[in-house]
């Protein structure tokens, strides 16, 4: 796991859902913190703005969790650099 | 039949103050809320004053979530009606056929101009992908400021937005209240809400020449009817009232502050620089005649009074149209002259303002008029509150009566409130005159 993209994952993570990085949990699903649709949105756009990348909707969607988005992230973004 | 509409409750966020009791006190010992502006480094503008709601943070009234999501003219918006709601004694969140038959009229002139201008700034910056946001949208549009009201309260009926510029606010409570004698709700939250001190609006209204530069001396700036005024200052807040058909809040054994008796809106369709009196006379004489009084049972009028040359010299002159021999014997007084101009909230926060002082007998005072404009020849209350009980007043909204050099094309709006003698659980006019004579002397 690339520690760099999981902590800069996780920092956008817990500033969009109003949590405290060090509080949010690795297994807890974004329903955890009761975000919203808008919040959700704002999410991958704020992270796509991070990574410099774009996230297709179809993904954006199935995204749920902390867990799975570092993943998708990590996945996407090692790939992305040279 | 055409039922009766009582104001049971104010919800306000101004310069003077975070809540109504602490503007109400501030107006009364004379404060002004003018000062530096301090929103955005407005060094490079030709008026660099405002008068600016200081220490407000939405995270006490909206959770972090909205927080994010919402302009300013939202979150004060949504701070007045918490408070408005409390002090009429309703539940925060409605229920059942309540909900239903409760909504909210809310004037905003401009939206979330702050907020547009930060998006255009990252968008140009980052580019269209990553620029963007999506609060953005959500955030700017005129008619979330009722939206998210109506969703923070779970009111289900009528929502509006209304957007006439600097009579906004009073066109909204105006037409909520045309709502509820109408059957078409039993409560409306309704008032104003405005938030544009930034760079656009400063740079804006300066373009029309419609500030005062008075940029050395702030608290002076706003000085309505003297005359040295030279232009509007530009404020911000949030007033909302809570109208309730009458016998609605009888049978809660709610506080009545006033009763709202009568409401007209005209305009002038005139001509686009030369002001005109027939749009504000037809409205005053309008807003009477619906309330079925003559000018002479009105005692108090809350002047629009922005302090630009055109709007105090036509005010004056229209007042004078249409009470005849009875101006001079009326009381009068602008509020903006503390509070600045806060555009479309404008309305709501002296409506709201004008219902306590009806309720309390103290009328408060126009600041800084020091040396009256030979043509503004009416008693505007200089400097000092009065201690006054009045049966009635009228309270004045217009808008793009604008300007040192633009006058013109205008509409207005005018609002009547009558004293409402009901038990009054709480009244508290003996603490407001004991106030004011340790501030003043007994007079």
């Amino acid at each position: 796991m690339n520690t760099d993209i999981a902590q800069r994952v996780k920092r956008i993570l817990a500033e969009q859902l109003n949590v405290a990085p060090e509080a949010l949990r690795d297994d807890a699903t974004f329903d955890d913190y009761q975000a919203d649709s808008l919040t959700r949105i704002e999410l991958m756009l704020r992270l796509e703005e991070e990574f410099q990348l774009e996230i297709p909707r179809d993904d954006a969607t199935r995204l749920e969790d902390v867990k799975g988005a570092i993943a998708f992230i990590e996945a996407r973004a090692v790939a992305a650099r040279p | 039949m055409t039922r009766r509409v009582a104001i049971t409750g104010v919800g306000l966020v101004t310069p003077l103050g975070l809540d109504a009791e602490a503007t109400w006190h501030g107006l009364l010992e004379g404060r002004s809320g003018v000062g530096a502006i301090s929103q955005f480094d407005a060094a490079g503008c030709q008026t660099r004053i405002a008068a600016e709601v200081k220490g407000f943070e939405p995270s006490r009234y909206l959770s972090a979530a909205d927080v994010r999501a919402t302009d300013r003219f939202q979150q004060l918006a949504l701070a007045a009606a918490q408070m408005a709601l409390r002090d009429a004694g309703l539940p925060a969140r409605f229920e059942g056929e309540l909900a239903e038959r409760s909504g909210c009229y809310l004037g905003t002139g401009i939206g979330g101009l702050t907020t547009l201008q930060r998006a255009f700034e990252s968008v140009a910056k980052k580019g269209p992908r990553h620029g963007s946001s999506a609060y953005f949208l959500p955030a700017i549009i005129a008619n979330l400021g009722s939206g998210r009201v109506s969703m923070a309260h779970q009111l289900k009926g009528p929502s509006l937005t209304h957007s006439t510029a600097c009579a906004s606010g009073a066109h909204a409570v105006g037409e909520a209240m045309r709502v509820i004698q109408h059957h078409g709700a039993e409560v409306m939250l309704a008032g104003g809400s405005e938030a544009c001190i930034n760079q656009l609006c400063v740079a804006g209204f300066n373009a029309l020449q419609a500030l005062s530069l008075r940029n050395d001396a702030p608290e002076r700036a706003s000085r309505p009817f003297d005359a040295g005024r030279d232009g509007f200052v530009l404020g911000e807040g949030a007033g909302l009232l809570v109208l309730e058909e009458l016998e609605h809040a009888r049978r809660r054994g709610a506080r009545v502050y006033a009763e709202l008796t009568g409401y007209a809106l005209t305009s002038d369709a005139h001509h686009p620089t030369a002001p005109s009196l027939d749009g504000p006379v037809r409205c005053m004489a309008l807003a009477l005649r619906d309330a079925r009084r003559s000018p002479a049972d009105i005692g108090y009028v809350n002047a629009h009074g922005t302090s630009t040359r055109f709007n105090d010299l036509n005010e004056t002159q229209a007042i004078k149209q249409v009470f005849g021999a009875h101006a001079p014997r009326l009381a009068i007084s602008s509020i903006k002259s503390a509070l600045g101009h806060s555009l479309g909230a404008s309305g709501g926060v002296e409506l709201a303002l004008s219902a306590l002082a009806l309720a309390r007998g103290v009328l408060p005072p126009t600041l800084n008029l020091e040396q009256p404009d030979p043509q503004c020849d009416l008693d505007y209350l200089p400097g000092r509150p009065r201690e006054q009980a009045v049966g009635a007043l009228l309270k004045n909204s217009f808008r793009l009566r604008r300007g040192q050099r633009l006058a013109g094309d205008g509409a207005g709006v005018t609002v009547t409130a009558a004293r409402h003698f009901t038990r009054c659980p709480s009244f508290p006019r003996r603490q407001a005159v004991c106030r004011l004579n340790q501030r003043w002397g007994k007079r």
